[in-house]
């Protein structure tokens, strides 16, 4: 018995592969392996004899099995080692690409400045880009030969013959939108305006068409000190700055009195622009109280209601905030520009969870 | 506007700095553009004397010289210096002007730094008028007279240290385009007082051969007031140095006293005024509007042809002047004048503003009247005027003719000090309020604020507000916290509008897009070609020929934007733009759209797949994906019927009966040609707003169903004519049980020659999966062969499909 158990242990454990192996376990274990042989020998034996000899095979048995699963196993390892070893990839290759895409700075901008002014509760308005000089200019205590009407640089629709109408205009600012919004909701309101505007300009510095921001509040009491602090909170919030400090100016629009242009302290160090620091002041917006003869023309009673109104500009914006240098580069759609200055589809502006990266 | 701070002192009594001037001004709302201060450029210029200047060792041309400088000033200690100068009048004893080492010269740029010229050391600078930018002057350095007091600031002695200021003025304010107005908002501001300013009529000596008339047709508007008077006997010379070197200072060339006269009120008051030669002026002066067609060399002399109703002065000979906007050259002064007429008149703004307008002119003049001068300075502005021509030029006066009268401004609104404290948000007592008005020249009765005649901008209650308020100073204003309009937590704000722009934004980029925004107006051509181009949206007055036209759609802008692309070397782009297309050019004629273009290959190069071009299954799944977004419902019908500027057999809709949700395919071959864009390209436009909205918003998910019975799948393929669709392919097979079958998909398409090969010309194969979901008891094969035959039945009756053997 030791001798088989020595035989087959020493074979087991020679065997190189698995075939080897298998013919091991048939000449062992098999129908007509010794073992089973010896098994079928065990019937013509006396019982203690059986009895002995029969627990005995059973252990070697059991024995030459265990070591045939381990060889077995340890060769397949073995097996699989080696076929791993063979299969090698450069890692270093590049991944399969997967294009980028990326929002422009204007719409990202817009969304920002939609989610400030959200949270301080103004809702988003709307209005159409071709537009009657009534809600460009007359609605906005513009009279027709007003010399502002003249400085607006306004882009004008042609006329059919026979249409004696006064033509359309491109809308020269987002002012129009008041109007119609105090139109469809009346008073008390609160809107921002975000969109495209017109102007018959074209140089370094400028573009026949740019976005902008109107803000309209309207309520009992709203004076021009909450509109200061309005402008505070979002600047603050929009330049991502702790503090700002802004300084309003006396001027001029026919659509609001008082009417003040607004700077904000900035600094310019090697070409970068530092917000809310430094010795400098920079125009960012214009910006007053809603002129009593707007609100009429809205159908809002002026003796009633009172309230600020501003616009600025979204490029411009954009352009303070990234170190955009060009506004013309804005419109030119170049690839290597949208890649540079847009944003990844995912980078969401919130107030909850920041505004940029 | 341009001033002087010597020329606002005229008028104003200040200790005010320079510094203390411009801030006011700024925060005043009459903001400070440029500050130039002579002091600041040419204060190192000083006088100095030349000891002695012999004949440089080395060099023919150059003189060397012993220099006296004085550089802490006359009564400071002399400095002697070696300067090399080239100048042919350097000599001994001349008096000059000098700028020792560190100074800036304007005129040429450089900093002086210690030098050596051929071999001897030069330590500064005589100076020529050209290299300190006082003229164009280079013979020789400055040579000045012996008395010339050394030491002293070459400015000083010159009288040019006067800084000149440039404000930026508001259309509302033509008071302060002139310096009186300027210094009356400086005195109210606190800066000083506002010297008084008596004019003392001048008794005429004759009456005034040349009599004006206004025509009754412009009494009423046009022009209610013209006065003039005739001057004889004077000498128009150049004008005295004080007013040239004003002139001058605000960039104006000095041309002869008598037209510098007139610019000088133009400037100092914002009394706009005309003088003709009188011998030039053939009878009396008529004030009338044009017939139409006649015409006028102005002082500009380009010649200007009136249409009718523009209003013009005419002498008997015919027009002499464009009423309130330029004078004719041939009855204009000149050197040999010596009877002149001088014109002050009250014009109406918006007339002077049509007929500039009209005739393309922007002169002074018209930029003045139209914002509105003073009428009531008229009168008194002529009275004015004569003082100085008789003071520069002599001569005699006649009496003054005039026809109309100073039209009436006169007119009050309530001051509501609590309104204005409410508006503003600032506490201003109303004794200051009132204060404020009445220095700006308001007289108050009571609590009624009567404007004065200079301010026409002042039309109601809360012009009133806007004055208090700006004297105050709109710095001093401090926020105040705005409180919510409702407490707890908002609601959303953005419309579904808005809300879905946002999400096809986002869902465009993140599938590989990169956002452009491109102009709203495109090339007539490009218009045209998109299914645009209709006059209703052409630009009247385009700003160039590239953009005449309201865009029809987006995507012209974006394959514009693709070939500028591809010229800059990129040949693989995926572009997309949102925003308004405009089918008509009346408000609200304009839809929101989302378009897409591809163009060149999927991906960039990389070592892992052949590369592939985007092709319309590109297009058709990015815009499906941004559908599916903006929740439009998954079987949209899917129609040929692109319009014609995609290619006619590669294109298709999707629509919900007769509402069109998108458009794609590849863009046809000519398209692509005219504008410049190496194709193939594909893409696709969204119109965004045409999806349908959800009726109601309930957040409540339908209840998911799961059957615990085996699906079963089973492909088939069918042999079709090469035109059939995939779609109705398999929306017959999907009709085959409608119950049992829960998706069809079709999951290859094999065509071609070999498939001709295979199947016989004209066809194809397409192969599609069915999936058999049972819901009550499995299936059994006999009822899996009965869906099979009923399918393969339904294709065959719908496509002429058989299946593949």
């Amino acid at each position: 018995m030791d001798d088989l158990r020595q035989k087959y242990l020493a074979l087991v454990s020679g065997a190189g592969d698995e075939a080897t192996l298998e013919d091991v376990r048939l000449a062992a274990l098999g129908k007509k392996g010794e073992i089973s042989l010896k098994m079928r020998e065990l019937g013509r034996m006396d019982p203690e004899m059986r009895q002995a000899t029969g627990a005995a095979l059973n252990r070697l048995k059991d024995e030459i099995d265990l070591a045939l699963r381990a060889k077995k196993a340890a060769l397949g390892d073995a097996a699989l080692d080696a076929r791993l070893k063979d299969e090698w990839l450069d890692v270093t290759l590049p991944g399969r690409p997967r294009a980028q895409g990326t929002i422009h700075p204007v719409s990202q901008v817009g969304e920002e400045v939609t989610a400030i002014f959200a949270d301080m509760g103004f809702a988003v308005a709307e209005g159409p880009q071709i537009e009657s000089d009534w809600y460009n200019f007359d609605a906005l205590n513009i009279a027709p030969e007003h010399p502002a009407r003249q400085e607006h640089d306004t882009f004008f629709m042609a006329r059919e013959a026979g249409d004696d109408r006064p033509p359309h205009v491109l809308r020269t600012h987002t002012s129009p939108v008041q109007i119609r919004a105090m139109q469809a909701q009346g008073a008390p309101i609160r809107v921002i305006a975000p969109g495209r505007v017109y102007r018959m300009d074209m140089d370094q510095t400028h573009a026949p068409m740019f976005h902008q921001l109107e803000g309209l509040a309207i309520d009992r009491d709203i004076s021009m000190a909450n509109l200061k602090w309005v402008l505070e909170e979002f600047c603050r919030a929009f330049f991502e700055v702790e503090g700002v400090e802004l300084r309003f100016r006396a001027s001029h629009f026919p659509f609001t009195e008082p009417s003040a242009e607004v700077d904000i302290r900035c600094s310019w160090d090697k070409g970068q622009l530092k917000i809310g620091e430094g010795d400098g002041w920079m125009e960012i917006l214009g910006s007053g109280m809603v002129h009593p003869k707007v609100l009429e023309a809205a159908g809002v009673d002026p003796d009633a209601w009172q309230g600020f109104a501003f616009g600025m500009g979204i490029d411009r914006l954009a352009m303070l905030k990234y170190g955009i240098p060009d506004l013309r580069a804005f419109f030119d759609s170049d690839l290597r520009w949208l890649r540079h200055y847009g944003f990844a589809a995912l980078d969401m502006p919130t107030v909850s969870g920041g505004l940029s990266r | 506007m341009k001033f002087t701070l010597s020329w606002l002192k005229d008028h104003l009594e200040t200790e005010a700095t320079l510094a203390e001037i411009t801030y006011a001004l700024t925060d005043l709302g009459l903001e400070v553009e440029e500050v130039v201060d002579p002091a600041e450029r040419l204060g190192a210029f000083r006088i100095c004397k030349v000891i002695e200047a012999v004949q440089h060792p080395n060099a023919d041309k150059l003189r060397l010289c012993r220099v006296a400088t004085y550089p802490d000033g006359p009564k400071g200690r002399m400095e002697e210096v070696q300067v090399v100068c080239g100048a042919p009048n350097a000599r001994t004893g001349l008096v000059g002007v000098f700028a020792p080492v560190g100074t800036h010269v304007p005129g040429t740029g450089v900093d002086l730094k210690p030098g050596v010229i051929r071999g001897v050391e030069s330590n500064g600078m005589l100076c020529s008028e050209r290299e300190l930018m006082i003229s164009d002057d280079h013979d020789g350095i400055i040579d000045l007279p012996d008395d010339a007091p050394v030491g002293v600031r070459f400015i000083d002695y010159r009288g040019i240290n006067d800084p000149m200021i440039y404000i930026k003025v508001t259309p509302n304010r033509p008071d302060a385009l002139g310096v009186r107005g300027i210094a009356r908002d400086l005195a109210a501001r606190g800066l000083g007082r506002l010297k008084p300013l008596e004019v003392a009529p001048v008794k005429g000596a004759f009456e005034s051969p040349i009599r004006v008339a206004i025509d009754p047709a412009l009494k009423e508007k046009g022009c209610p007031l013209f006065a003039g008077r005739l001057i004889r006997g004077v000498t128009n010379g150049p004008s005295p140095a004080w007013l040239q070197a004003r002139l001058k200072a605000i960039g104006l060339r000095p041309i002869s006293a008598l037209v510098d006269i007139t610019n000088f009120f133009t400037v100092d008051q914002n009394r706009p005024l005309h003088v003709f030669d009188a011998d030039k002026v053939a009878g009396g002066l008529r004030i009338h509007p044009a017939q139409g067609g006649e015409e006028l060399m102005a002082l500009d002399d380009k010649s200007y042809a009136f249409g009718p109703g523009m209003m013009v002065i005419s002498d008997d000979k015919g027009p002499q002047s464009i009423a309130g906007v330029m004078g004719g050259a041939a009855s204009g002064c000149s050197a040999d004048t010596v009877n002149v007429f001088i014109e002050s008149a009250y014009w109406d703004p918006i007339t002077v503003a049509a007929t500039g307008r009209a005739l393309k002119i922007n002169s002074d003049a018209r930029y003045r009247f139209e914002r509105g001068v003073d009428p009531d300075f008229t009168l008194p502005g002529l009275e004015a005027a004569t003082r100085m021509v008789l003071e520069l030029c002599g001569g005699e006066a006649s009496e003054v003719v005039s026809d109309g009268a100073v039209p009436v401004t006169d007119r009050a609104y309530r001051l509501d000090p609590a309104r204005v404290v409410s508006l503003v948000g600032m506490e201003i007592p109303e004794a200051e309020q009132r204060a404020t008005l009445e220095a700006l020249g308001f007289v108050l009765k009571g609590d009624m604020a009567h404007p004065p005649s200079w301010r026409p901008d002042v039309l109601g209650e809360a012009d009133l507000v806007e004055e208090v308020a700006r004297i105050a100073s709109l710095t001093r204003l401090e926020g105040q916290p705005m409180r919510r309009a409702k407490p707890g937590v908002p609601k959303p704000i953005l419309t579904p509008m808005q809300m879905r722009e946002k999400t096809v934004r986002r869902m465009l980029a993140a599938l590989g897009y990169n956002e452009c925004v491109t102009y709203s107006f495109i090339d007539a051509a490009s218009a045209a070609l998109f299914g645009g181009g209709a006059e209703a949206t052409r630009l009247e007055n385009p700003i160039s020929s590239e953009m005449t036209h309201m865009r029809p759609d987006l995507l012209p802008g974006l394959l514009q934007a693709a070939a500028r692309n591809q010229a800059r070397g990129f040949a693989d782009m995926a572009l997309f733009e949102v925003g308004p297309a405009f089918h008509g050019g009346e408000p609200g004629e304009q839809q929101v759209q989302a378009a897409g273009l591809m163009v060149g290959a999927t991906a960039s190069r990389n070592p892992h797949r052949p590369r592939r071009m985007a092709d319309i299954y590109d297009a058709k799944a990015d815009a499906e994906a941004v559908l599916a977004s903006i929740g439009a419902p998954a079987r949209a019908q899917i129609n040929r019927d692109a319009a014609g500027w995609f290619h006619p057999g590669r294109s298709g809709r999707m629509a919900l009966g007769r509402n069109v949700l998108a458009a794609f395919g590849e863009l046809h071959p000519r398209v692509l040609k005219s504008l410049d864009v190496k194709g193939p390209a594909v893409g696709f436009t969204i119109f965004v707003e045409a999806v349908p909205f959800a009726k109601a918003r309930g957040s409540t998910r339908a209840a998911l169903n799961l059957s615990d019975l085996q699906a079963v799948e089973r492909d088939f393929a069918f042999v079709v004519d090469k035109r059939v669709e995939a779609l109705s392919l398999a929306n017959a097979a999907q009709g085959a049980d409608k119950a049992l079958i829960e998706r069809v998909t079709v999951f290859d398409e094999f065509m071609g020659a070999k498939a001709e090969a295979q199947m016989g010309p004209g066809k194809k194969s397409l192969a599609i999966s069915v999936r058999l979901q049972p819901t009550g008891k499995t299936l059994t094969e006999a009822e899996i062969e009965a869906v099979s035959a009923r399918i393969i039945e339904k294709v065959g009756k719908a496509t002429g499909g058989v299946l593949r053997g």
